[in-house]
């Protein structure tokens, strides 16, 4: 009888070692967090050379867009972005977006052009889209009042979008 | 439970076909040479099938279902080698049109079956699993019931076990007492390990060699797990990073933990003989610091240097398991612009404009009332679907400026635009200043690969554990002769499992030495020993 047991044991473990393998290797995807995870802090400077850190915002919904003036459905999200901020800025959101390594005169200059009013922080390393595990660009993150991630979007957003996601995380 | 008792009181798990202690076989019928190679042990596998989780244990306990996961995997694993796998092909490419572009039908079949990433596929990962089972699965089940058995042997022998040993022998002396002292004396002398029972010797020899095969088992099972980790994160890593001279930048895959300065990447050229070849390279190298970051937080650095290496092709800058490979690079990217801004009439020059393409300015003043305002600036120019002019990559590959000229006779300023690589009549050319090109400054760029391997120990200590087992079983062998008084004769039998000739020859030399009347020729029972 103990025999059975522990051939029964033996198989059992194998087989939940080969499960757990196998789950590990194909839910793991590239991303270092999940939505629902905290939301890795950061500092980066602004447009104005001022640093800026994810945290301040605790307490106000944050939506981080990550962006690139080569890319073009970045380019034609922003002025969406920058209506949709212009609805909720005084109803506890912020809008960060995170230029992805360009020189502070390339974004600037952009900023200029589009009229984009939130601020724009500058990426200048890829430290802070290495860390968030950015793949496609435009993607944005959007994240509550405690500092966690509501939601990921890999995509070029609408108004409609951008707005039922920033509903999500009015404080 | 039931459980097999034999008559000298040694209980055994049911299934066992020679007494654990005492080697009595429990087949009575049979009259043949004794299977020893498991010692008769009781193997779980053997019993027939009752339950469920009988069957699938006696599935992988078979040796022909091992061996054969074992062939499948590696003629498969054959198949991953004929074509590049996708890791290999660009980037960019689909893989869907990539193979049968470049290996026609064979390419499509390739590509269809998944076999350009055929090491990460569920189906390869779980013929890996299979026989990683089947290996843990027969070591269990043949190991430990021979670990039991030669462990409850007893020094005296059941007559009927040793009757039907494949070397056994009976002779009638005067004194048996005497010749079984005589006998441990010599085996003795024969270095071997005695014991003595109840009108009985055995001497034994190397029985450590019997685990060799187990500790094969057991590294191939450490090389398994070594592969399958590579499938868990952070135990293996490709990426790849592009440093310009000069540049730090974070190490992709390291959450920031690391960054990597290149302080320069050259190539160097074998000097020519003739002058109509080509260039031959010679050496490429980066000068590289390692840095591990301090801060906490992502966006900030406080860096501290760890190492410091010149990497070449085969010769990586290696760190805790990140290894950091010379594997491309791009000479000659534009850094630097230098303008003369220059009367367009008089062509005399007002002063220079030094532009960092990387990091540029938005005015540049040039004193006594002269100013260039570089109203936009775009790195890799083009003009999209709309005609609007944009920028196509970050990097200036085919930079674009729109400057404003402002001047003392002119503080409005006048508006200029210059294109590199093309030559477009820009607005500002009935302007009365122009920006002209003085200078140009380039930069090497360095491709590194960044990898983390952080299974080859393991794969390493795997291997180094299948070559000893190797060793143990092919350099050593385990004798056992046992020698014993039975109703007033002398009982000889021998068993080796393997190289019986040599052993022959050393029972031969026993029987010489003792002096036993044996007839050596009637000794083996499967080939009659020569004259």
């Amino acid at each position: 009888m103990r025999n059975r047991w522990i051939r029964i044991i033996v198989l059992g473990v194998i087989f939940l070692a080969v499960a757990s393998a196998f789950i590990a290797a194909y839910t793991a995807d590239d991303s270092p967090f999940d939505v629902g995870d905290l939301a890795p802090d950061f500092t980066l400077l602004n447009l104005d050379g001022e640093p800026v850190s994810l945290k301040d915002f605790r307490g106000q919904g944050v939506m981080l867009n990550f962006w690139a003036t080569n890319c073009p459905p970045c380019r034609e999200e922003m002025p969406a972005i920058e209506r949709q901020y212009q609805q909720y800025k005084d109803k506890g959101i912020q809008i960060l977006a995170i230029n992805i390594a360009e020189s502070r005169l390339v974004a600037s200059r952009f900023k200029d052009r589009y009229d984009l009013t939130f601020p724009i922080l500058l990426d200048e390393d890829r430290s802070v889209t290495q860390r968030y595990g950015i793949i496609p660009i435009p993607t944005s993150f959007f994240i509550d009042k405690d500092g966690y991630v509501v939601a990921k979007v890999q995509s070029m957003m609408t108004d409609e979008m951008i707005k039922a996601h920033l509903e999500a995380i009015v404080p | 439970m039931s459980t097999l008792k034999c008559e000298c009181g040694h209980v055994n798990p049911v299934g066992t076909e020679l007494c654990e202690r005492c080697g009595k076989p429990f087949d009575e019928k049979d009259q043949g040479i004794l299977y020893m190679r498991y010692e008769g042990a009781a193997l779980r596998s053997r019993k027939k099938n009752k339950t469920f989780v009988d069957y699938i244990w006696n599935f992988f306990a078979s040796v022909k279902v091992g061996v054969g996961l074992l062939v499948i995997t590696l003629i498969v694993s054959m198949f991953g080698t004929i074509y590049p796998q996708q890791m290999y092909i660009p980037a960019t490419a689909d893989p869907y049109q990539y193979y049968p572009d470049q290996y026609g039908f064979a390419g499509f079949l390739y590509v269809s079956l998944g076999f350009h990433q055929m090491y990460s596929s569920w189906w390869y990962i779980t013929l890996l699993l299979l026989s990683g089972i089947s290996i843990v699965v027969s070591s269990i089940d043949r190991g430990i019931p021979l670990y039991r058995s030669l462990k409850n042997q007893q020094v005296r022998r059941h007559p009927r076990f040793m009757q039907r040993q494949r070397i056994s022998g009976r002779v009638v002396v005067d004194d048996p007492e005497q010749t079984l002292a005589n006998v441990a004396d010599v085996l003795k002398s024969m270095r071997y390990k005695v014991m003595t029972g109840e009108k009985a010797v055995m001497g034994e020899k190397n029985r450590f060699s019997r685990w060799g095969a187990y500790v094969v088992h057991l590294g191939l099972i450490v090389l398994l797990l070594g592969a399958l980790l590579r499938i868990l994160p952070g135990f293996s890593m490709d990426q790849y990073v592009w440093i310009r001279d000069g540049e730090t930048v974070p190490v992709p895959g390291t959450e920031n933990k690391y960054y990597i300065k290149s302080e320069g990447f050259e190539v160097e050229f074998y000097e020519q003989n003739d002058e109509e070849g080509p260039l031959i390279p010679e050496e490429f190298r980066t000068e590289a610091v390692l840095y591990e970051n301090m801060a906490t937080q992502s966006g900030q650095r406080e860096l501290r240097e760890i190492k410091r290496h010149t990497i070449r092709v085969n010769d990586p800058l290696r760190h805790e398991g990140l290894s950091f490979y010379q594997s491309d690079y791009k000479m000659n990217e534009f850094s630097q612009f230098t303008f003369a801004l220059t009367h367009q009439e008089s062509g005399e020059e007002v002063g220079l404009v030094e532009i960092d393409l990387f990091d540029p300015a938005s005015e540049y003043d040039l004193g006594n009332g002269f100013k260039v305002e570089l109203v936009e600036y775009y790195p890799d120019f083009e003009l999209d679907a709309k005609k609007e002019p944009q920028t196509k990559s970050p990097i200036p590959n085919n930079p674009a400026f729109i400057f404003r000229v402002i001047t003392p006779d002119n503080p409005a300023g006048e508006t200029s635009m210059v294109l590199i690589q093309q030559t477009i009549v820009a607005p500002g050319a009935e302007n009365e200043y122009a920006l002209k090109i003085k200078n140009i400054a380039f930069n090497n760029v360095t491709g590194l690969m960044v990898r983390t391997e952080r299974s080859l120990p393991i794969i390493y200590f795997g291997l180094a554990l299948i070559m000893l087992g190797l060793v143990i079983s092919f350099y050593w062998q385990h004798k056992r002769i046992w020698v014993q008084e039975q109703d007033g004769a002398i009982m000889l039998a021998a068993y080796t499992h393997k190289n019986w000739f040599s052993f022959k020859q050393e029972v031969e030399r026993l029987i010489d030495l003792t002096g036993l009347p044996l007839d050596k020729r009637t000794l083996d029972k499967e080939v009659p020993m020569d004259e």
